[in-house]
């Protein structure tokens, strides 16, 4: 249980160092970012994902691709802070002299691939999950996608296209935080159950409290260990902007920024 | 073009087994040896261009060296941002990834605009770090594949829809350093294509000599990167140029790279550019047809080549 309680410790300060960068860099989605940091941080220091900070192409290395665009800034803490570069690249996000930008590019240490626009992260995580099963190699390969992202029709070709070549190696996380930029995916195009359209396509899906750190970690531990010949979703039910009533509230939080005085506030709070 | 391609792509891959050949539901007669002996390298995605590019990508990013098979309009264009964003942003990676992309301009000639590619060298040309390659014949087709091999980063490779006969001989050189081949020497006017329309040129020159005008041939097979430098120093010697191609024109295409070499190179001669005009062509026909229709057949193309000449001449 100590184990844990250091999750959700670093899951607070992941989101400390979030509203810090917004507080720089107002142009980050921060309500995007704050649905998928208990996800994260699970992912990395809950022994879900084995990488290699010094050495980033690390043969056996679980390979991570961050596909939600804006949502991939929730990263740059956590990348920091294993040693992928150095802290002080999170004051400046967005500044000159800085390798980060509003939305992370794949030239930075420790993002696989391109992180946005929207849509390609499963289809190139499918192609790296079938050159593992060619070359025998046990690593798994995880995508965090937006449920909004499901709405590109790319996504659904390698939704097939996994489920037909049984990449069982392949874990999708969707955070499912219910909103896009203008309004709740549901009043959009309402493709509730997620799941079920998973199962339809012939993939395991399983769901989960995405705030809920023992829930994510027992299920990320399942499923990478599942044997199950078919590719694995794990709808993680998120709440966009969490932390920050007046975004948890709002159907338009994607596009809104929090001031300095409210940003202060909350950092005063959280603990 | 495609089928020596194939073919000499498959005895590569019998001995290297780390070329991978992705198809999005297309085929050839000499890809079926291929896809039958390597089936665990060859992939069939379905009727789904933006996967084909993201899920090789994928797959390059992993070490093998990917080949994606489709028809040009939908490769070229349904899956441009995935060209873009994944092929190519991926290669700081150092990734190799090449596009067989098989209908150039009016390959498929009686299926009308849909499946006409006439924008191709345009938008491909457009994007940085990518090699463009439009070869005319089989021999050069043939010889792209060990290139393709060794020079790593995203290629995108025009072929024609259709079987065309060999151009070139033991005696041309074949330079892919230089990007172009002077297929036959001139002293009036120089004619510059690419892919199919060099066959054109041919016959159009042959023509032109009847005339008493000698018109020299250039064939570029590298529209990126395009060798500006060394073109120019083979055009200096004109008075007259003319650019063909299967392709829209003054869109960024060869003739815009033609046009844009002379002036920022103070190379001041008369321009023919041969193609097709801005608007698609619903026109029903073969493709011998569908030229004389879009007025490109070879006398029509003699005609506007001889009244550039002389209108210049007087003035």
């Amino acid at each position: 249980m100590d184990s844990i309680e250091c999750l959700k410790s670093k899951a607070v300060w992941v989101k400390k160092e979030l509203l810090k960068i917004h507080k720089i860099a107002p142009g980050i989605r921060i309500a995007s970012s704050l649905s998928c940091v208990e996800i994260l941080t699970t992912l990395y220091y809950g022994g879900i994902i084995n990488f290699n900070s010094q050495n980033i192409f690390w043969e056996q290395r679980d390979r991570f691709i961050i596909s939600k665009a804006h949502g991939s800034v929730a990263f740059y803490p956590i990348l920091a802070d294993l040693g992928f570069w150095g802290m002080e690249q999170l004051a400046l996000v967005g500044k000159p002299g800085g390798i980060l930008a509003d939305i992370p590019d794949c030239s930075i240490p420790g993002y696989e691939t391109v992180n946005g626009s929207l849509g390609h992260g499963l289809g190139v995580a499918c192609g790296i999950a079938l050159a593992l099963k060619r070359k025998n190699r046990k690593e798994k390969v995880f995508v965090l996608s937006g449920d909004g992202e499901l709405f590109e029709g790319s996504v659904w070709e390698a939704i097939m296209f996994a489920s037909h070549h049984k990449l069982n190696n392949l874990i999708l996380i969707i955070d499912n935080n219910k909103i896009c930029m203008l309004d709740y995916c549901k009043n959009i195009i309402n493709f509730e159950p997620v799941e079920d359209k998973f199962k339809v396509f012939g993939w395991q899906t399983t769901s989960v409290d995405g705030h809920n750190i023992p829930d994510l970690y027992h299920a990320l531990i399942h499923e990478k260990g599942s044997r199950i010949e078919k590719p694995k979703v794990i709808v993680a039910n998120t709440v966009k902007g969490k932390g920050v009533p007046r975004l948890e509230s709002d159907s338009l939080c994607h596009i809104k920024s929090l001031s300095i005085e409210e940003i202060d506030k909350l950092l005063m709070e959280m603990h | 073009m495609r089928d020596v391609f194939i073919k000499a792509l498959y005895e590569r891959m019998l001995t290297d087994d780390t070329i991978f050949f992705l198809s999005a539901d297309f085929g050839a007669p000499a890809l079926d040896k291929l896809r039958t002996k390597f089936s665990d390298r060859f992939v069939n995605v379905g009727i789904a261009e933006q996967n084909l590019i993201n899920v090789a990508t994928g797959l390059a990013l992993e070490g093998f060296t990917v080949y994606v098979y489709a028809i040009a309009p939908f490769l070229s264009m349904r899956a441009y941002e995935q060209i873009r964003n994944s092929a190519i942003l991926a290669q700081i990676r150092g990734i190799n990834i090449n596009l067989i992309s098989v209908g150039a301009g009016l390959s498929y000639d009686v299926t009308g605009p849909t499946h006409h590619c006439l924008e191709d060298s345009c938008i491909m040309t457009v994007l940085p770090n990518f090699i463009v390659f439009s070869p005319s014949d089989p021999v050069l087709s043939e010889k792209f594949v060990d290139y393709s091999l060794k020079q790593s980063g995203p290629k995108y490779i025009r072929m024609d829809g259709k079987a065309q006969p060999e151009l070139y001989t033991e005696g041309h050189i074949i330079s892919f350093e230089d990007g172009f081949t002077e297929l036959r020497k001139g002293t009036d006017a120089c004619i510059i294509s690419t892919g199919y329309m060099t066959h054109q040129a041919i016959k159009v020159a042959e023509k032109l000599s009847l005339d008493n005008i000698k018109a020299g041939i250039i064939d570029v097979y590298f529209l990126k990167p395009f060798n500006e430098k060394l073109l120019v120093r083979y055009l200096k010697k004109y008075k007259h140029i003319i650019t063909m191609e299967e392709a829209f024109l003054n869109k960024g295409g060869l003739d815009t790279l033609i046009e844009n070499a002379c002036f920022s190179n103070r190379v001041f001669v008369g321009l023919t550019k041969l193609g097709f005009g801005d608007r698609y062509v619903f026109d029903v026909g073969n493709r011998a047809n569908l030229y004389k229709m879009n007025e490109l057949d070879i006398d029509n193309m003699i005609s506007k080549i001889k009244t550039d000449i002389t209108s210049r001449s007087k003035s």
